[in-house]
C-alpha cells in the first residue's frame, strides 16, 4: 500500500442539474472548511434547469492551493447519463464512488471502487417517501464523512448554516448522512489512501463567493440606485443585495434608504443607473458581456455628459451567447473601450472574494471622483464559486463623493471661481464641478446631453469646442491612473521571468510560480488591478527581459493593450493565454511558460 | 411690468432659448402651453426636471424650462433615465418629452414599463406620424395610405399611442390637438397633478414633412376630424370646489391625489374617464370613425406609484449623506461572522 495522501486531493461529484446536489457538495466543502483544510469548490454546470450532467469539484490542499486542478483523485459516480465519462476520469490511483443502483461494467482495475447502495440506505434511514429524491445526495456526504474522515460534527454545523438554523430539514439530512456513514461502515473495507485530517490552516478565515462579496461592498459603499436585468452569471449579485440591503440600510422611519429597479432589459438598467448618478444617487448596475454589449450607447453617453455609474460584469464566454455557463476573461478590450467614438474608461480588475468587497465600495468613490463609469470585471469562477478568504475589511477611508455643489458649494463656488460651468476645468486636472438634479439654487442647473456641448453645457457643434471638450477628457483620463488601484508587484531577485495576469487567475499563478520555481524558474509577478496602466506596470515590463501575459482569452487582450501602451517593448511581450471556459491550471500555465520560455 | 404668479415669477422665468424647431411646429405650440401652465401652478423652474429622448420632439425641452435641470438622453430610453433621476429625488416634478418614433417605434419597450411602473412623471407624446429629424420618414403612427416624398406608401396600420398606454395599464391616458391650445394646456395641468405616469399623445403636425391637408397629423384634418369627448376644466387644489354651481348629470369631478379636481363638462355622452372598458372602447370606436378623440380618456389617481413600491424616504435619497448610506463599523464583523 502507497502513502497516504492526507489533505492534498479532488474529490469531483457527477449529479444530474436541479437535483439538490449543491446542498451536498456545499455541506461537504463547508465541513472541510471548518477541519481547517484549505479548500476551494468549483461548480461545473450546464446551461440547464433540470436533468444534465453537472459536476462538483472540491480541491483539498493542505498548501492552500486554491487553483483549479484537471485531476479528479476521487469521483463521485450519481448520474447514470454522465456514468461511463465520469468513470474514465479517475486519475489511475484514484478512488471511484458510485450509487449501485446505475448498472454498467467497470473496467478499471487500476482504482479502488466502492459501490453505494442508495437506494437501501434511504430505505433503511425512515425517509418519508415524498423526500426520497431530495436527499439521496446526502448518502454520498456520509458515505464519503465515513471513508475520507470528515467529522460527522462540522458536517452537521454546516447543514445547520445551510438550512439558517432550521431544525427539521437539518435533522432529515443529517439522519441519512449519519445513516450511510454507518452503512459505509459496515459495508465497506477502506482500501484507498486518501484522507481528510484536522489542521488549523482555515482559523480566522471566512468563505464567500464573489457576488456576495460585491454585493456587500456595495452596500458598504451606500449603493442606492440599481437597475438590473437577470443574466447569468450576474443576477445573484443583484439577489444577494436584495438579501442583505433590508437588515443594513433601512432608515430610524423604516424606510429604505436604496432603490432597486428590475428593468425590462440590460439597456434600459443602464439608463436607470444612470439617472440615478446623474442625480447624485451612488448608482450601480450588474450583468455580463451580453448585457455590457446592449448598454454600450448608454455607456458611451455617461462618458461623454460624465456621470459616475459603477458596472460589474461577471465574465462568462462570448462571443454572443457563447457559453454562458463557463467562466472568461474575454470581456477585457469591451470594457476598457466600449462605445462609439473615442471611449476610454476605468476597469477595475478583482483579483479575490477580498477584493470583489473592497472594489464594491472602492468603485463608488472612483467613479465619483472622476466622473465617469468604472466598470468591475469579476468572471464566473470568482463570482459563483466558494472560495475562502479573509474577513472582509471596513472601508478605511470616508467616502469620496468627488466635486459636487449642492446649494449652499454653489455660492461659495461663484464667489471664488467665478461663473460656474458643468464641463469647466476649474482645477486643470480635467474634473469639472456639478450639480445635480433637485439642486434648488437659480443658476445651478444644466441641460445634460449626449450632444457636442461647451464648458458651460449648452449645445455646441463648433470644432474648436469639440476638440477643447476631448482634450479635456485625455486629461481626466490621466488624471485617473492616480485614484485607481495599483498594480501589486512580487519582485523576486535573479528572476528570470515576469508574470502579468489579473483577476480570478491569481490562484493559479501563485501555484504555477511555485511549479517553476521547482523547476529552477524564478519568477516575478505583477497582479494588474485596474486599467489605465500605471508607472507601476510601466517599469515592471522595461525592468522584466520576457513578461508572460496570462489570461483567459483568446486574442491575449491584456497584452493588446499593454502594446498599445508600451510598443517599444511589445517583442518582451508574450501571451500565455487559452479560453475554454475552464478556469486555468498551474500545470497548464506552468507548461505553457517552459514552452515558450527564451533561453 | 410683466405679470407675475404667486411666486413672484414672470413667464419669462419660464421659457428657454429660442426654438430650433421649424417654424409652425406643433412641438412649439405645446412648449408654450406647458410654460404656460407650469407659470399659471405656481411652480418653481427648480422644482421640476426636464426629460427626453432623440428627435424634434426631444430636442424641444431645451427651449423651455431654462432654469430646470434637463437631461437629453437617449433614442427611445427616455423612461429609463427619468425613473433613475427621480429616484435620486422624488420632490422633483417630472416633464418629459417624447415622439412617436421615441416612444412608438425604438422606445415602445421602455414607454410601456415606464407606465408599468407607474413613474410620477408627465410623459408628453409630440406625436406628427412622422420622422422629422431625419427629414421625412414614415413612422408607427403614420396612417395607412400615407404617402411621404421620399418614401412608398404606408400599407401598415398604425400604432395608436392611447390604446398601448391603456393596455400596459396606465394611471392617466389623454389625447390632444396641438392646434388646441387651451385644451392642452388643460390636460398639461391635470398630468401635472397626477401622481403615477401621466401620458399626453398631443397630435402635433409636422408642418415641414407630414402637413398635406388630408394627413391625419396635420393641422388641417386635425381641426376638421377633432372631437373631444368633454370639456374640461382644472381646478388647483386651494381653490375650493363649489360643484353645486353645476348641474348634475352634465359634469363630473375626478379628484386627483393631491387634492385638485379635474371637471369634465360632457358633450354628446356620458363619459366616465375612471371606467377603464369605456375608455378602450372609446379609443377604439374613435379610429373606427376616423375620428381625432381629444380629452382626458383615462385616470386612475390612486395606484401605488414606483416611489410607493420601493419605500422610499420622505428626503430625497440623493441629499443622503455617508452616515445614511454606509452600515456602521460593528455591523461588519455581524456580516463576517455569518459568512461561515
Amino acid at each position: 500500500m502507497n502513502d497516504k495522501v492526507i489533505n492534498d486531493f479532488t474529490i469531483t461529484v457527477g449529479t444530474a442539474n436541479g437535483s439538490g446536489s449543491q446542498t451536498s457538495n456545499l455541506t461537504i466543502l463547508r465541513a472541510l472548511f471548518k477541519m481547517g483544510i484549505p479548500v476551494t469548490g468549483k461548480n461545473m454546470f450546464p446551461s440547464n434547469i433540470q436533468g444534465l450532467p453537472t459536476w462538483y469539484t472540491l480541491r483539498l490542499s493542505k498548501d492552500g492551493y486554491t487553483a483549479r486542478r484537471d485531476e479528479h483523485d476521487i469521483v463521485v459516480a450519481m448520474n447514470a447519463k454522465s456514468f461511463e465519462r465520469d468513470v474514465a476520469n479517475v486519475e489511475p490511483g484514484g478512488v471511484l464512488f458510485y450509487d449501485s443502483a446505475i448498472k454498467a461494467n467497470i473496467e478499471r482495475d487500476d482504482i479502488t471502487i466502492y459501490p453505494m447502495d442508495v437506494k437501501t440506505i434511504i430505505k433503511e434511514a425512515g425517509i418519508p417517501s415524498n423526500l426520497k429524491t431530495m436527499v439521496a445526495n446526502m448518502v454520498y456526504v456520509g458515505v464519503l464523512a465515513q471513508m475520507l474522515g470528515i467529522e460527522i460534527e462540522k458536517i452537521k454545523m454546516a447543514l445547520e448554516f445551510h438550512f439558517a438554523g432550521k431544525e427539521k430539514p437539518v435533522s432529515i439530512n443529517m439522519g441519512v448522512i449519519e445513516a450511510s456513514a454507518k452503512w459505509a461502515k459496515d459495508n465497506l473495507e477502506k482500501k484507498d489512501n486518501f484522507y481528510a485530517e484536522p489542521m488549523d490552516k482555515t482559523d480566522g478565515l471566512i468563505m464567500s463567493d464573489g457576488n456576495t462579496a460585491a454585493a456587500l461592498g456595495s452596500i458598504y459603499g451606500g449603493v442606492q440606485v440599481v437597475g438590473w436585468y437577470p443574466i447569468t452569471p450576474a443576477t445573484s449579485l443583484v439577489e444577494k443585495m436584495n438579501a442583505y440591503l433590508p437588515q443594513l440600510r433601512t432608515d430610524k422611519n423604516g424606510k429604505a434608504t436604496y432603490a432597486i429597479v428590475q428593468a425590462e432589459d440590460e439597456i434600459a438598467a443602464a439608463g436607470i443607473t444612470i439617472g440615478g448618478a446623474w442625480s447624485g444617487a451612488r448608482s450601480m448596475t450588474s450583468t455580463s458581456g451580453a448585457g455590457i454589449s446592449l448598454m454600450g450607447e448608454f455607456v458611451g453617453l455617461a462618458y461623454f455628459a460624465e456621470v459616475p455609474i459603477v458596472i460589474w460584469n461577471i465574465q462568462r464566454m462570448g462571443p454572443s451567447t457563447g457559453l454562458p455557463t463557463r467562466t472568461s476573461q474575454g470581456d477585457l478590450n469591451q470594457a476598457y473601450y466600449l462605445s462609439q467614438g473615442d471611449t476610454k474608461h476605468i476597469v477595475l480588475l478583482p483579483g479575490s472574494t477580498h477584493e470583489c468587497f473592497e472594489f464594491g465600495w472602492k468603485s463608488f468613490d472612483i467613479a465619483e471622483r472622476l466622473q465617469t463609469p468604472v466598470f468591475v470585471l469579476s468572471d464566473l469562477d470568482l463570482g459563483q464559486n466558494q472560495s475562502m478568504s479573509e474577513p472582509f475589511d471596513y472601508p478605511d477611508v470616508p467616502m469620496d463623493r468627488g466635486k459636487v455643489l449642492w446649494e449652499e458649494d454653489f455660492d461659495k463656488f461663484v464667489e471664488e471661481n467665478g461663473e460656474w460651468g458643468r464641463y469647466k476645468d476649474v482645477d486643470g486636472d480635467g474634473i469639472p464641478y456639478r450639480t445635480l438634479a433637485g439642486n434648488r439654487k437659480e443658476g445651478s442647473s444644466y441641460f445634460a446631453r449626449g450632444t457636442g456641448h461647451d464648458a458651460f453645457a449648452r449645445y455646441s457643434e463648433d470644432p474648436d469646442v469639440w476638440m477643447q471638450g476631448m482634450e479635456r477628457l485625455t486629461l481626466k483620463h490621466e488624471t485617473a491612473r492616480q485614484y485607481i488601484p495599483d498594480a501589486i508587484v512580487d519582485s523576486v531577485d535573479g528572476a528570470e521571468i515576469g508574470i502579468i495576469a489579473y483577476g480570478s487567475l491569481d490562484p493559479a499563478i501563485t501555484e504555477a510560480r511555485d511549479l517553476l520555481a521547482e523547476k529552477g524558474i524564478k519568477t516575478s509577478y505583477l497582479r494588474l488591478r485596474a486599467l489605465p496602466i500605471t508607472d507601476t506596470v510601466k517599469s515592471f515590463i522595461r525592468k522584466n527581459k520576457q513578461v508572460f501575459v496570462v489570461e483567459m482569452n483568446h486574442d491575449g487582450q491584456l497584452r493588446e493593450i499593454l502594446n498599445a501602451n508600451m510598443p517599444g517593448e511589445c517583442t518582451k511581450l508574450v501571451s500565455s493565454n487559452l479560453n475554454n471556459g475552464l478556469s486555468l491550471t498551474a500545470k497548464w500555465i506552468r507548461d505553457d511558460v517552459l514552452a515558450k520560455k527564451e533561453n | 411690468m410683466a405679470r407675475t404668479n404667486n411666486i413672484g415669477l414672470s413667464k419669462s422665468d419660464y421659457k428657454g432659448p429660442p426654438t430650433t424647431l421649424c417654424q409652425g411646429c406643433g412641438h412649439n405650440s405645446i412648449l408654450s402651453q406647458i410654460i404656460s401652465a407650469c407659470f399659471e401652478m405656481d411652480m418653481a423652474p427648480e422644482d421640476i426636471v426636464k426629460f427626453s429622448g432623440i428627435g424634434c420632439s426631444s430636442k424641444a425641452p431645451t427651449y423651455m424650462l431654462n432654469r430646470s435641470f434637463g437631461f437629453n438622453g437617449l433614442h427611445g430610453r427616455m423612461p429609463a433615465i427619468a425613473t433613475g433621476a427621480l429616484l435620486g429625488d422624488p420632490t422633483l416634478k417630472g416633464i418629459a418629452m417624447s415622439g412617436d418614433g421615441d416612444s412608438a417605434s425604438i422606445g415602445m419597450g421602455q414607454f410601456k414599463h415606464v407606465m408599468r411602473r407607474n413613474l410620477p412623471l408627465v410623459y408628453v407624446i409630440a406625436n406628427n406620424g412622422v420622422y422629422g429629424l431625419t427629414k421625412g420618414q414614415l413612422s408607427a403612427t403614420s396612417e395607412v395610405g400615407l404617402t411621404l416624398k421620399k418614401q412608398a406608401m404606408n400599407e401598415l396600420e398604425p400604432i395608436d399611442i392611447c390604446l398601448e398606454a391603456m393596455a400596459s395599464n396606465a394611471t392617466f391616458v389623454a389625447r390632444a390637438f396641438a392646434g388646441d391650445p387651451k385644451q392642452v394646456k388643460t390636460l398639461i395641468k391635470a398630468a401635472l397633478h397626477h401622481n403615477g405616469t401621466a401620458i399626453l399623445d398631443i397630435i402635433s403636425p409636422c408642418v415641414t414633412f407630414n402637413n398635406a391637408d388630408s394627413s391625419m397629423h396635420s393641422y388641417a384634418w386635425g381641426r376638421e376630424n377633432k372631437t373631444p369627448i368633454h370639456d374640461l376644466s382644472f381646478i388647483p387644489a386651494r381653490d375650493e370646489i363649489m360643484i353645486e354651481d353645476f348641474e348634475e348629470g352634465t359634469t363630473q369631478d375626478v379628484t386627483m391625489h393631491d387634492g385638485s379636481t379635474i371637471r369634465l363638462q360632457k358633450l354628446e355622452r356620458d363619459y366616465d374617464p375612471t371606467d377603464r372598458i369605456a375608455a378602450v372602447q372609446i379609443i377604439e370606436e374613435s379610429r373606427a370613425n376616423n375620428l381625432l378623440l381629444t380629452g382626458l380618456i383615462y385616470v386612475e389617481p390612486e395606484r401605488l406609484t414606483l416611489m410607493d413600491t420601493l419605500n422610499l424616504p420622505e428626503e430625497p435619497i440623493n441629499r443622503l449623506k455617508e452616515k445614511d448610506l454606509r452600515p456602521a463599523p460593528e455591523t461588519m464583523k455581524k456580516i463576517n461572522a455569518a459568512m461561515f
